[in-house]
């Protein structure tokens, strides 16, 4: 019993809470706001390290053993996860200090913030099928408000999309739900696990891991990413980074999470079904990245082309896959909120979002411009940067199992991903300056963020000798569920 | 017993997908509550309707019904209904700003 590690997700809960108060004093939600991350983040990385001394660590809220209350499960997966997106979060709060405006402020946008993060972590954390559509719903719920808060006309017309799309999945969510507690009657993981094991997963169980698969695939932008693009491209640029670096992203751990641990029995159907899909959402992803001369919605099919390769690792499956997997997910967390950091100031200096009409940036903003370079270029998986290790892992693993068709999708597509990268940098930053480019604005600021983050993924490319052990930690969890089962229900 | 509230379920969700696919943004609307009201008469369904007294320990009976999926009914329900305020408020707010209900007026390209 520790009771630690669910204080990454009461900091930011009791910070919203305290925030809603201060509503008229920007300057204290900043401060108070700013101290949470920044302690929520020692706090996170001390969990990460205590999981790594002592194993999984689990918590059963009130004292209610295992399957008959909630519990609280931390192995390193959730703890990297969580991890990062404190960092992620962090990042961009202080983004949005300079470009959120007084208005939003006023409206209780910084509380909404933590809410969020209340439920990505939230999510990160739970060991309870049910209190992870909960906290689905505190994250989404958030979200909503986050994406409408202004209310312009687009703002509007999106959320509406937005929301229904998001009400309509979680009513799914619900109904796979019911049908799971009908057919193995519990709703904790790790007992779930045990209970699919022994009835052996058959063709009821196989059909309702692909309900979840539906679910979770709407959540994550898994081919069903109609909505991403239209919502994604209203919000202000903190709140597109914070989504583009989160939501998504929890979507995938809960696909990772279910067919590693609960329906990883029939992987001819499931995992075949899975590799398929994230095939095709690398192939559109980037298919739309090379579409648009427009740079939010560039980095915007980059997002759904990133989801496609790291589910692909969830559909291979073998340790090195695995591990790939999670290196993955966490260098595209931090790289992809990075990028949207970056693309919003290069948007805010430009003074538009079309590509044409920007050019020569790379004189007056030579940082932004070369941050932006390091950024693509991790994003892509150059080697010494963070986005290598994990594809290289994740293609291994495919050759290893003989996906060797997706895999190749999965190269061809990193060279397109390059491709709408460069078409960014070179158009934005390169040849003679506009006439329409405004005199020099100050992003000293703005780029501080960005500079921690980009420091961050050098260090996940260079230091990953030093990563890789918690890495590996965690993918042995995932490979062997046995150890989940045990630590959570104490056999 | 199952079987007919298989069927009224099934026929919730039916009407509930017709509906989200018409044009007015209040039949959409409309449309979410009644598969949100599926969904949790599946939740119901799916514990097994057996004849037992409330989950009340005050009653002493012999056999119970199952306790569990009231309490996540009553928990899908509030959330549900927090979701659909926010959004008819925002349909609302849409109305004001957009001056149109009609879904395929509400699309298009980014120009206001």
């Amino acid at each position: 019993m520790s009771n630690i590690i669910i204080m990454p997700l009461l900091i930011p809960l009791f910070t919203a809470i305290l925030l809603v108060f201060f509503q008229k004093q920007a300057a204290v939600q900043r401060w108070i706001g700013g101290i949470s991350v920044l302690g929520n983040i020692a706090m996170s990385a001390y969990i990460v390290h205590q999981v790594y001394l002592e194993g999984i660590l689990t918590l059963n809220l009130s004292g209610w053993l295992a399957p008959y209350g909630i519990v609280f499960v931390s192995d390193m997966f959730a703890a990297l996860l969580v991890l990062t997106t404190n960092i992620v979060g962090a990042a961009c709060l202080f983004f949005a200090y300079r470009t959120i405006g007084k208005e939003k402020e006023k409206y209780y946008f910084y509380p909404f913030f933590h809410f969020l993060l209340v439920g990505v972590i939230g999510s990160f954390l739970t060991g309870d099928i049910f209190n992870l559509f909960v906290c689905f719903e505190v994250m989404l719920i958030s979200s909503y408000a986050l994406i409408v808060l202004g209310g312009t006309k687009r703002q509007l017309r999106e959320s509406i999309k937005y929301i229904l799309i998001n009400i309509f999945s979680s009513a799914l969510f619900v109904a796979s739900v019911a049908y799971l507690y009908g057919t193995v009657g519990t709703l904790n993981l790790a007992h779930l696990s045990e209970r699919v094991a022994e009835a052996g997963q058959g063709g009821m169980l196989t059909i309702i891991s692909v309900l979840f698969l539906i679910v979770f695939g709407l959540k994550a932008g898994l081919l069903l990413f109609f909505w991403l693009p239209g919502s994604y491209s209203v919000p202000a640029t903190a709140v597109t980074a914070l989504f583009g670096g989160l939501l998504t992203k929890v979507g995938v751990y809960a696909i990772v999470r279910l067919f590693t641990l609960v329906f990883y029995h029939d992987q001819g159907i499931t995992h075949v079904l899975i590799g398929g899909l994230a095939a095709v959402t690398m192939i559109l992803g980037v298919i739309g990245a090379v579409a648009y001369k427009d740079v939010n919605r560039i980095l915007i099919y980059n997002i759904i082309a990133g989801i496609g390769f790291i589910v692909f690792g969830v559909a291979i499956a073998n340790t090195s896959a695995l591990e790939g997997t999670i290196f993955y997910l966490i260098h595209d967390m931090v790289v992809k909120a990075l990028l949207f950091l970056l693309g919003g100031t290069l948007i805010a200096v430009a003074g538009t979002e079309q590509l044409r009409e920007m050019g020569g940036l790379i004189k007056r903003y030579p940082l932004l411009g070369w941050l932006f370079f390091v950024a693509a270029m991790a994003l892509v998986g150059v080697p010494p940067l963070s986005g290598f290790i994990g594809k290289l892992l994740i293609v291994r693993g495919g050759l290893e199992d003989g996906w060797y068709w997706i895999s190749g999708i999965g190269l061809a597509s990193s060279l397109l991903m390059l491709y709408s990268m460069m078409k960014i940098f070179m158009s934005a930053f390169w040849g003679e300056e506009k006439s329409g480019v405004q005199p020099k604005v100050s992003v000293k600021g703005l780029l501080a963020p960005s500079v921690c983050l980009t420091v961050l993924v050098i260090f996940l490319g260079v230091g990953a000798e030093w990563v890789y052990p918690y890495v590996s930690m965690a993918a042995e969890v995932l490979a062997e569920p046995q150890q989940y089962i045990q630590a959570v229900l104490k056999e | 017993m199952e079987i007919m509230m298989s069927i009224a379920t099934g026929v919730l969700f039916m009407v509930g997908t017709y509906l989200i696919l018409s044009r007015s943004l209040l039949r959409i609307i409309l449309g979410t509550s009644l598969i949100t009201h599926g969904v949790h008469l599946l939740l119901l369904t799916m514990s097994r309707l057996k004849t037992g007294a409330a989950p009340l320990l005050g009653q002493e009976a012999a056999a119970y019904t199952d306790p569990l999926p009231q309490a996540l009914i009553l928990t899908s329900i509030v959330i549900n209904f927090g979701v659909t305020s926010f959004f008819f408020v925002l349909a609302y707010r849409a109305y004001q700003e957009l001056g149109t209900d009609n879904m395929e007026e509400l699309r298009g390209g980014d120009d206001e």
